[in-house]
C-alpha cells in the first residue's frame, strides 16, 4: 500500500500513465500510428533531445540549466564537420567536436560557480556568442560532402532500429541510473536543494556545479555530432530553438527551476509525450501550427498538477506532523 | 490596578483534525506588559492570529475597551487598535525608514505625489520616542542594525496608535544588549498606557519585561498569574505539564575529561577575528559568548574550513591541521551546526531521510552507489534516538515543527560521530521541551568523548551547559571563565568590555 502509493506519487508515473492514455487512444484513432515506421521516425525525431535532456536533467537538479545548448549543437556540429572537410580523420574531428562541446560547458560552468554570474545571463550570451561564431566559420552556408564513415555515425541501423536512437537509449538507461543511485550525482540533488547547506555538509558544490555544465555541453556536442552525420550536412541553423524544448521536456518530467528534483527516466518520458503530442496532432490531421501551443499548454498544466499536489500533500503534512507533536507531549504528560 | 483594555473570553478555534484553542481566556490590562508563554503548538500563535483578526474564532468573544469585536480582517483589527510586531521581519530592507513606517498609509499632496517632508515629519516625531533623533528619516532600513530594524518595525505597528500592541518572539534576532534596549522601549510604550502581549521562548525575559503571564497547553488555558509572585519552575512546569527539574542536566567533574581535543593558536582572520587560541579536551563543553558580531560564528566556520583563517594554526588531538573546505574538515572528524537551520543547515523540501545522510554519504553507501538500506537504517536509528516526531519520515523537513528540525540537523552531526563538534545556536527558535533535550543530546555525545564548542547568544545556556566559557569581543577573546563559577555579570562584563 505504502509502496503503490510511494509510485503513484511519483512524478514519472504521472507521465508514463499520460503517455499510455495517448497511445491507447491513438492506436485506436490512427492505423498508422503503431505501425513500426512511425514509432522509429518519432523515436528518431526526438532522440537528438533526449540525448541532451539527460546531461540538462543532472544540471537542472543541482539548480543550474543551460541556455546554449542548441548554439552547441550548431557549433561542434559545424566544426567537425570542417575538420572534416579539411581532411582530418573521423576519429580526430569527433574528438575535437566533443571537447569543444565540454569547453563550452567548462566555460559556462566558470563563469556561473567561480565568478557568481547568473546562469540564464552567462548561458544566454552563450546562445548567441557560438551561434554567431558559428555563422562567422560556416560564412552562412552548409557544409555537405562529409565522408561516408562519418555518416555511418548516425545512418546505421542495427535490428532495424537507427543508431541515433539506440545511442540515445544508452544514454538515458546509463544516465537515470547515475544519477538515481550514484552518491557522485546524488549530491546534485543536495546542491539544487540548498546550496549553503550543501556546502557546509562537505559537498564540493562549485566543482560538481561546473561539471554538470561541461557534461552538458558535452551531451551537447554528441548531439551536434550525432545530428551533423545523420543529415550528412552541418546547417548553420541546427538545433535553433532545441534548449527551449529540452528544458521544457526536463520539467514536465519533474524538475524545477529551483533544482532539488527531477530524474532522466522523467525527462525523456517528457520528451515522448511532446513529440507523441505532436505527432499525434499530424496524424489527426490538424493544422500543423496547432503544435506549438498544444506543447506549451503540456508544460503548463504538468506544472500546475505539480504545484496543487505539492501544496495539498504539504498542509496534510503539516497537520499530521501537529498532531504528532501534540500527541507527544499528552503521552510525556 | 488598572482597568480591562483587553478581554479574550472562552476562545475556541478549530481547524481540520485539530482543536487550536479550546476555551483560552486572556484579560490584558492598559499599561501593562502581558507574557503568553506555551511550548510549540500550544496555541500561542493561534490566539494571536485570532486577536489580530487574521482567523476568525469559532465561538467566545474578543472585547475591546468594553466593547464586543468581530474582526473582518487583519486591517480591520488595526484599524479597532490592535496591533502586532511580526517575529520575522517585515520590512522592506531597500526602502527608507519612513517609507517602512508608513508603507500602506504614506501622506500625499496633490495629484497624489508622496508628501515627502510631511512623511519625515512624522517619522521623526516616532523615532523620538525612543530617543532617535539623530537617525535621518531616509535613512535605507538595509543600513540599519538588527536592533534599530526592531524599532522601525515597532514604530510601523504603533503608528497607526494602538491600544494593544503584541510582539510575537521579539528577540529573535537581537543579541542581549539590543533584547535590554528593546525592553526600555516596551517600558516607554506601557507608561504612554499602551498594553502590550509579549510572546516569548525564554523564559527570563518574561521576568525581566512582564508584569502578568498566562499559560497555554495543547490549545488549553493553564492558569494565570503575576510575575513577581511566581518563578521560572513554575512555568516550566505549567508549560510541560510536568516538572523538569534541571534543563540543563549536571555538570561532569573535571577530572572526567579526556586528553586535549582542540587547541587554536593565534589564529585571525581579516575582519573577523584576532590572536584567538582557545583550548577544549574530549568530553568537555565550551561555551562561546559574546556579542552578535565579535566573530564567534566566524572563528567557527574558520575551524571548520568553511572560511580558513589567514594565519595562526590549529591542533586536533596534538596535530597540526588546516582544513581548506568542510570536506576536508568532516573528513577529519569536525562537524558544525549552523545558527541559521532553514537557510544553511537543512534540505528543507527533502525528508528527514535525506537531511540525516547529506554529510555522510559515503559511509552509507556501497561501492559508489548510495544504499537505500544503509540510509533507511540511519534514518530510523536517528529518529528513535533523537526522538523525532516526523510522521512517516518520507515528509519534508519544512513541516516539522522548529524542535524536530533542530533535532534533525544534530542527528545528521552527531551521525558522523564527530571528534569535535562546533554547535552554533543550538536551541534558537526552539521549545523548551525539545531544548532539555538537546542539551541532554548534547552531553550525551559529550560523556562519549567528543569536544563540544557551543556558540550561543542565550546567556542562560551558556551558564547553564558550559564547563567553561571564552567570551569573545571585537574578534577578540577577551576572557575565560570557569562554567561553575561564572556569572551572567561576568560575561556581559567581557562581552561588553565594562570589566
Amino acid at each position: 500500500m505504502n509502496y503503490f502509493k510511494r509510485l503513484t506519487g511519483q512524478r514519472e508515473f504521472m507521465i508514463g500513465a499520460i503517455v499510455l492514455v495517448v497511445v491507447v487512444a491513438m492506436s485506436f484513432a490512427s492505423p498508422y500510428f503503431l505501425s513500426t515506421g512511425n514509432i522509429l521516425a518519432l523515436l528518431l525525431g526526438l532522440s537528438i533531445e533526449a540525448i541532451i535532456a539527460v546531461a540538462m536533467t543532472n544540471l537542472m537538479v543541482s539548480g543550474g540549466f543551460d541556455m546554449s545548448v542548441g548554439s552547441i549543437v550548431a557549433f561542434t556540429g559545424a566544426a567537425t564537420a570542417l575538420l572534416l572537410a579539411a581532411g582530418f580523420p573521423v576519429f580526430l574531428a569527433v574528438l575535437v567536436g566533443l571537447a569543444l562541446g565540454a569547453g563550452i560547458g567548462l566555460f559556462n560552468g566558470l563563469i556561473i560557480s567561480k565568478i557568481g554570474i547568473n546562469p540564464f545571463v552567462t548561458t544566454l550570451s552563450s546562445l548567441s556568442l557560438f551561434r554567431g561564431l558559428t555563422l562567422i566559420l560556416t560564412k552562412g552556408r552548409n557544409i555537405s560532402g562529409l565522408p561516408d564513415n562519418f555518416k555511418a555515425i548516425g545512418q546505421t541501423t542495427v535490428f532495424g532500429i537507427q543508431t541515433p536512437i539506440l545511442i540515445a537509449a544508452f544514454l538515458i538507461i546509463v544516465g537515470d541510473i547515475l544519477l538515481r543511485r550514484f552518491r557522485f550525482f546524488r549530491q546534485s540533488y543536495y546542491i539544487g536543494g540548498n546550496e549553503r547547506a550543501a556546502r557546509l555538509s562537505g559537498i564540493g558544490v562549485d566543482r560538481l556545479k561546473t561539471l554538470a555544465y561541461v557534461l552538458t555541453g558535452l551531451f551537447a556536442g554528441l548531439a551536434g555530432i550525432v545530428m551533423t552525420s545523420r543529415l550528412g550536412a552541418a546547417s548553420m541553423t541546427a538545433g535553433t530553438g532545441l534548449e527551449l524544448r529540452v528544458i521544457t521536456a526536463v520539467i514536465i518530467g519533474g524538475a524545477s527551476l529551483q533544482g532539488g528534483e527531477g530524474t532522466v527516466l522523467g525527462a525523456f518520458l517528457g520528451s515522448l509525450l511532446m513529440a507523441l503530442i505532436t505527432n499525434a496532432l499530424t496524424l489527426l490531421g490538424v493544422d500543423v501550427y496547432w503544435q506549438t501551443f498544444v506543447i506549451g499548454g503540456t508544460l503548463l498544466t504538468a506544472v500546475l498538477i505539480d504545484q496543487v499536489g505539492k501544496k495539498s500533500g504539504q498542509s496534510k503534512a503539516l497537520k499530521a506532523a501537529k498532531a504528532a507533536t501534540s500527541d507527544e507531549v499528552r503521552k510525556s504528560a | 490596578m488598572a482597568d480591562i483594555i483587553l478581554e479574550a473570553r472562552d476562545i475556541v478555534k478549530t481547524f481540520p483534525g485539530v482543536k487550536a484553542l479550546d476555551g483560552v481566556t486572556i484579560r490584558l490590562r492598559r499599561g501593562e506588559t502581558h507574557a503568553v508563554v506555551g511550548e510549540n503548538g500550544a496555541g500561542k500563535s493561534t490566539l494571536m492570529m485570532v486577536l489580530t483578526g487574521v482567523h476568525r474564532p469559532d465561538s467566545g468573544q474578543i472585547i475591546l475597551d468594553g466593547e464586543e469585536l468581530h474582526f473582518s480582517s487583519p486591517h480591520d483589527a488595526v484599524s479597532k487598535g490592535i496591533s502586532i510586531v511580526y517575529q520575522e521581519l517585515s520590512l522592506v530592507p531597500s526602502l527608507s525608514i519612513a517609507e517602512n513606517i508608513f508603507a500602506n498609509r504614506q501622506p500625499v499632496g496633490r495629484l497624489g505625489a508622496v508628501h515627502r517632508q510631511e512623511l519625515h515629519r512624522r517619522s521623526r516625531d516616532l523615532l523620538a520616542l525612543f530617543d532617535l533623533q539623530g537617525i535621518d528619516p531616509a535613512t535605507l532600513v538595509k543600513n540599519l542594525n538588527p536592533a534599530t530594524q526592531q524599532v522601525v518595525e515597532i514604530l510601523k505597528a504603533i503608528s497607526t496608535e494602538p491600544s494593544v500592541l503584541i510582539l510575537d518572539e521579539p528577540t529573535s534576532s537581537l543579541t542581549e544588549v539590543e533584547a535590554s534596549r528593546l525592553f526600555e522601549n516596551i517600558r516607554r510604550l506601557t507608561k504612554r498606557g499602551i498594553a502590550c502581549l509579549y510572546i516569548s521562548h525564554h523564559l527570563y525575559e518574561i521576568f525581566e519585561i512582564a508584569d502578568t503571564v498566562t499559560v497555554l497547553r495543547d490549545g488549553h488555558f493553564v492558569c494565570d498569574a503575576v510575575v513577581a509572585d511566581i518563578d521560572e519552575d513554575f512555568l516550566v512546569s505549567n508549560m510541560v505539564g510536568r516538572t523538569i527539574t534541571d534543563i540543563y542536566g549536571d555538570r561532569p567533574d573535571p577530572s572526567s575529561f579526556g586528553a586535549l581535543r582542540l587547541e587554536t593558536r593565534g589564529l585571525s582572520r581579516a575582519g573577523a577575528f584576532m590572536g584567538a587560541s582557545m583550548q577544549v579536551r574530549a568530553g568537555e563543553i565550551v561555551g562561546l559568548s559574546g556579542l552578535v558580531g565579535a566573530g564567534r560564528t566566524e572563528l567557527g566556520l574558520a575551524i571548520f574550513g568553511a572560511q580558513p583563517p589567514d594565519s595562526g594554526t590549529i591542533l586536533l588531538d596534538g596535530a597540526e591541521i588546516s582544513p581548506a573546505s568542510p570536506r576536508e574538515a568532516i573528513d577529519l572528524g569536525i562537524g558544525y551546526l549552523t545558527e541559521d537551520r532553514k537557510t544553511q543547515g537543512l534540505f528543507l523540501d527533502f525528508p528527514v531521510r535525506s537531511n540525516l545522510a547529506a554529510n555522510r554519504l559515503r559511509s552509507l553507501s556501497r561501492g559508489p552507489v548510495v544504499s537505500d538500506q544503509l540510509v533507511d537504517e540511519a534514518a530510523a536509528t536517528a529518529v528513535r534516538n533523537y526522538r523525532i516526531a516526523s510522521g512517516e519520515g518520507r515528509k519534508p523537513v519544512r513541516t516539522l515543527s522548529g524542535g524536530n528540525q533542530q533535532k534533525v540537523l544534530l542527528g545528521a552531526w552527531i551521525g558522523i560521530e564527530p571528534r569535535l563538534l562546533i554547535v552554533d545556536e543550538p536551541t534558537r527558535g526552539v521549545d523548551i521541551g525539545a531544548r532539555s533535550e538537546i542539551y541532554g543530546f548534547l552531553r550525551g555525545l559529550a560523556s562519549r568523548g567528543t569536544a563540544i564548542v557551543m556558540i550561543s547568544s542565550d546567556l542562560t545556556e551558556i551558564l547553564g551547559l558550559s564547563d567553561r566559557i571564552y567570551v569573545m569581543k571585537s574578534g577578540k577573546i577577551a576572557g575565560e571563565l570557569e562554567g561553575r563559577a561564572a556569572t551572567e555579570e561576568a560575561v556581559i562584563a567581557l562581552a561588553t568590555g565594562s570589566a
